[in-house]
């Protein structure tokens, strides 16, 4: 496993992921702005809270050019939950958000107007689906459930990027994504117990290419 | 398939998991560190920590146990007791809490709510609620009257409408404790369960009477709850949240991890 750093952008709690990166031995960089992100080794970028003020945030930082740049160089770069949707385009949240644009597709947000009673956010464990063989996903069995909150899910623009796929309401949203060297998950594999953890660990063992 | 959660609580004492009933009689069940790390192996799908001495000492909740669980598990974990502001909430945050448990505090000060919901997100927002079931009347429509501190202090908010409220102002999830049923085992309020549940758009938690696995099956399809809690089931009982959830496959179609 080489060197990891996470981008830390005041959007949510980094001490799960930090935690899990210990658990294999790795003490991760804590990242406040792009200049301290540069360099080698792979990237992890979280996020909780809306896609409006995380988006701001990216920007002040200097981790909108950073994240090109790390994907130009192939450094493995892993977004979690806001962190996969601000990937991609835009988002439908807080009235439309240009978002980084490093992924084709839109988020939008989950409605069921044919069934009220189910919850938004979605908040608990959900299966998820591998659509592709991908390094990510290695020894984890097919349909093993995740953490998953969130209200809003990706809707990439091309088939080839939804790695693996989930079901809520009758929606099979993309819960996995990704291209080249960049890979991005809607549920918390820090915090979806002993299977997240593998899925944790294969990324700090992937040296970014797609083909095992 | 969104799956259908159990939650096991921890009563936490100076870093010992007890259980009681009512808050009352507390037996120690072992170190706190230990017993997150076995039920977490046993198949837990969440934590939730209660420091049940840290209002009464008029203390912060302590943060070396939050930290503690944090390093130790995987899956997510809320935490409660002694957080008396937002400040005390971003601190069991950062310690490594995935949701902080809101109960008296919220009640008495209801713009914590869409403090932290702000600051924090509603999804790490959870409404502590202990219902008593007090009878219709125009006072409590549904029947059911909030209880505060610990079951000691009641208050003049009906649980339906108090839940409505609480989730218009930020929570992210409720957690309903039903008083009478609490640590008696004979199975959750489901009626009241019930009554919040399809009140409000956010998940709640069954909390308060199980003692077997039937009162999950029914707390899930009669009580509607997304989430249900178990204690004495898993600490004293000789249960764990796998053997649970082989029974409920067993005789149910519900969608379990």
């Amino acid at each position: 496993m080489g060197p990891v750093t996470i981008l830390d952008y005041g959007a949510g709690n980094l001490t799960s992921v930090r935690l899990a990166c210990q658990r294999f031995g790795v003490e991760p960089r804590m990242a406040t702005c792009a200049a301290e992100a540069l360099g080698e080794g792979a990237l992890i970028f979280p996020g909780d809270g809306s896609a409006k003020s995380a988006m701001a945030a990216v920007k002040a930082r200097g981790y909108d050019s950073l994240l090109r740049k790390a994907r130009e160089e192939g450094r493995p770069i892993l977004g979690i939950c806001i962190g996969m949707q601000l990937l991609f385009d835009g988002s439908e949240e807080d009235g439309g958000v240009q978002a980084l644009g490093m992924l084709p597709g839109q988020v939008r947000r989950f409605s069921f107007p044919q069934d009220p009673a189910l919850k938004i956010p979605e908040m608990g464990w959900n299966g998820v689906h591998f659509r592709q063989k991908h390094p990510l996903f290695r020894g984890i069995p097919q349909d093993t459930p995740f953490y998953f909150v969130h209200s809003y899910y990706c809707d990439p623009a091309a088939e080839a990027l939804r790695l693996g796929t989930t079901e809520y309401g009758g929606t099979h949203f993309c819960s996995v994504a990704g291209r080249d060297s960049l890979v991005a998950t809607q549920f918390h594999p820090e915090r979806s117990g002993e299977w997240g953890l593998a899925l944790f660990r294969n990324f700090l063992e992937w040296n970014g290419k797609e083909e095992e | 398939m969104l799956l259908k959660r159990i939650i096991v609580c921890l009563d936490v004492k100076n870093r010992r998991v007890t259980k009681g009933v009512k808050f009352k009689n507390n037996v120690d069940v072992g170190d706190v560190g230990e017993l997150a790390e076995r039920y977490c192996q046993e198949g837990a799908d969440e934590l939730v920590f209660y420091d049940i001495t840290a209002s009464a000492e008029h203390r912060p909740i302590d943060l070396e146990m939050v930290a503690e669980a944090a390093r130790r598990v995987f899956i997510p974990f809320c935490v409660g007791g002694g957080i008396r502001s937002a400040a005390d909430m971003r601190n069991a945050l950062l310690a490594g809490a995935d949701k902080v448990s809101l109960n008296s505090l919220a009640v008495q000060h209801p713009e914590i709510l869409t403090e932290s919901a702000n600051a924090f997100g509603r999804q790490c927002v959870v409404l502590g609620l202990d219902a008593k079931r007090v009878g219709v009347s125009p006072e409590f429509p549904s029947g059911y009257q909030v209880y505060i501190q610990g079951y000691r202090t009641p208050t003049s908010w009906d649980v339906v409408e108090w839940a409505r409220r609480a989730v218009e102002l930020g929570a992210g999830e409720i957690c309903l404790n039903a008083i009478d049923t609490d640590g008696v085992r004979q199975g959750y309020e489901l009626e009241i369960t019930r009554k919040v549940a399809d009140a409000v758009s956010v998940p709640v938690i069954a909390s308060g009477g199980a003692g077997k696995v039937q009162h999950l099956i029914d707390a899930f399809q009669e009580g509607h709850a997304d989430a249900a809690l178990v204690a004495s089931m898993v600490h004293t009982d000789g249960y764990t949240c796998q053997t649970i959830k082989n029974e409920i496959r067993r005789t149910t179609s519900l969608p379990l991890r």
